[in-house]
């Protein structure tokens, strides 16, 4: 960890009367890759959504880089951090490429056209998302899978120090779970990019996260490694249903298996 | 990435085409060379019918534009969100109590169609997100009721009216560019270059509302301004095109959605592809508003309601194909 990059305080966040969350304090390493699950309704997409800047009537205290939240420009802010929503039911006849190219958005002002450096973060991040065979096609005639990954390549070509995402895997087939994790994983470990994800499957968390961040009722119900979380009893607090797990020789943390249907 | 689009280059070479020839088509058809009286009727009457026409056409077309993606939602525009009806009731309203006046050379009736077409569509934006989401059933019913609302004040104000009025009123609600000339067209274009250039400035904004208004502040967009300045392009459009014209249909629903399958989405090819053929589409309409019946006129409103009836029709049938925003 080399010191701190978003630091939330005491955060709290009232929607039309019901009180999501209640004093959420978290401190995310630059460079960690952060994990938030949680039952339904514990609050962990609101929580996503004030530090994106999309719910603004928080109270408490989010900061970037050590800088208040309120001190940024939108565009400023924009070039610290991106956010991935969930792509399901999202859709427009844009290109890959032009859905891709609007992530550069920050970067750009209002009378110049795009030059050399954002055609080649839009590249770059095309082919990090293994989307170049895509390139031409438009958004609304690919898969749900494809269309996340889409997502992901906008943030990515946003060039910024911190993603946000929300629930990035969970509506997808396995094959492109397994992508969405690794793009994410090989965006932190070799870009050096911090990520704080809402993941809703605890084996897809356990597998990329260096930290884990229980939610539960709007409050922090757990915090650990992955190796600290992959706990039936801790599990079972934060969920409130019965966990087994089981070992893999391919894998550091044993697999998560809810109990609790039998 | 950057390629040059022949779905725009086609289009220019058909507006320019529309634009040059138009004018000789009639009652009665006019060469260029024509002389005394003809060549009045080509350069004082016709002319500047064609260019207002092209101009109405462009500036409705381009409202629609913007509302669709704005609302995220294919059925927005003028006509169905009611801001036609708010703009046409500004007018009526100025018409009827006839405060003659004008700022800066723009008419009171145009701006009194602006302030009915920006009320009325901060009221549907109002009554939309109150309901919590662009959804078409929302959208539709508030732009329905609004719609209605404001028709039924104009047959009041019709009703309690003299006939010389009243005569007025129905005449221009039918919409009609018969009464064009050049003062009008001096009227319509304050209106469509600062529509047009607000929307240009516009255009990234426009993209990534589209995909939705999270993501536009995700990526650094500020959105309540963003908002603000298209609903000021677009109840400016709207009102300027109202005033003269009356509220004409469909232009603004249908040229986006053509342009969309001609030249994609991305608004920095659409918003010129969507000016051109809006005004290329409207110019055509009323060409054979002039000529259909002549020596008689058929209101253009009535033709492109024709023509974009069925259209409507067809786009709820098959929303959810490529048409979908």
């Amino acid at each position: 960890m080399n010191g701190s990059i978003i630091q939330v305080e005491e955060l709290s966040l009232t929607l039309s009367g019901n009180e999501i969350l209640k004093g959420v304090s978290l401190d995310i390493g630059a460079g960690e890759y952060v994990s938030i699950i949680g039952p339904n309704g514990a609050g962990k997409t609101s929580l996503v959504k004030c530090i994106a800047g999309i719910y603004s009537a928080w109270r408490g205290a989010i900061r970037i880089e050590g800088k208040p939240f309120g001190d940024y420009g939108s565009k400023e802010l924009a070039m610290r951090q991106s956010y991935v929503p969930q792509a399901e039911g999202r859709s427009a006849p844009l290109t890959v490429e032009e859905f891709v190219a609007m992530g550069r958005y920050p970067h750009l002002s209002a009378f110049t056209s795009m030059k050399a450096g954002d055609y080649a973060a839009i590249d770059q991040a095309i082919d990090q998302a293994g989307l170049l065979p895509f390139r031409q096609r438009k958004l609304n005639t690919l898969s749900g899978g494809e269309r996340q990954m889409v997502f992901i390549a906008a943030a990515l070509a946003q060039n910024t120090k911190i993603i946000l995402l929300d629930e990035p895997a969970t509506f997808l087939d396995y094959r492109h779970q397994a992508a969405v994790a690794t793009l994410l994983k090989t965006a932190c470990r070799e870009n050096g990019i911090t990520v704080l994800a809402v993941h809703h499957d605890i084996n897809t968390a356990t597998a990329c996260s260096d930290r884990i961040v229980a939610l539960k009722e709007g409050r922090i119900a757990f915090e650990g490694t992955a190796a600290e979380t992959a706990n039936t009893q801790v599990l079972k607090n934060i969920y409130g249903t019965e966990f087994e797990t089981t070992s893999s020789p391919r894998r550091a943390i044993p697999f998560i298996v809810a109990g609790g249907a039998r | 990435m950057k390629k040059p689009s022949i779905g725009i280059a086609l289009l220019a070479a058909l507006a320019l085409a529309a634009l040059l020839a138009c004018p000789l088509l009639g009652m009665k058809f006019i060469p260029y060379h024509a002389t005394g009286q003809e060549l009045d009727i080509l350069l004082g009457i016709r002319l500047p019918r064609v260019l207002c026409a092209f101009a109405a056409g462009s500036m409705l077309a381009l409202s629609g534009m913007a509302f669709q993606a704005l609302f995220r939602n294919p059925l927005a525009t003028p006509f169905t969100l009611g801001v036609s009806s708010g703009a046409a009731l500004g007018a009526a309203l100025f018409i009827r109590f006839g405060f003659a006046f004008a700022i800066l050379g723009i008419s009171g009736v145009s701006l009194a169609a602006f302030v009915g077409a920006l009320l009325s569509i901060l009221l549907v934006y109002g009554l939309t997100k109150l309901k919590g989401g662009f959804s078409t059933p929302t959208l539709l019913l508030a732009g329905i009721a609004i719609s209605f609302f404001f028709s039924s004040l104009i047959l009041f104000i019709q009703y309690i009216s003299g006939t010389t009025h009243s005569f007025r009123i129905v005449h221009w609600m039918m919409g009609t560019l018969a009464t064009t000339d050049y003062g009008k067209l001096a009227n319509l274009l304050p209106f469509f270059v600062t529509g047009t250039l607000l929307l240009a400035f516009l255009h990234r904004e426009m993209n990534l509302f589209m995909v939705g208004e999270d993501l536009a502040v995700s990526r650094g967009v500020d959105t309540g301004l963003v908002k603000k300045l298209i609903f000021l392009a677009a109840s400016l459009m709207v009102g300027g095109v109202v005033a003269v014209c009356g509220p004409i249909g469909f232009v603004g629903m249908m040229s986006p959605h053509i342009c969309r399958l001609l030249v994609g989405a991305d608004h920095r090819r659409l918003l010129p592809a969507t000016l051109l053929f809006g005004g290329l589409f409207l110019t055509v309409c009323d060409t054979l508003s002039r000529m259909l019946i002549a020596p008689a006129e058929v209101p253009v409103g009535i033709l492109t309601a024709l023509l974009g009836g069925p259209f409507f029709i067809w786009l709820l049938l098959n929303r959810k194909s490529n048409l979908e925003l």
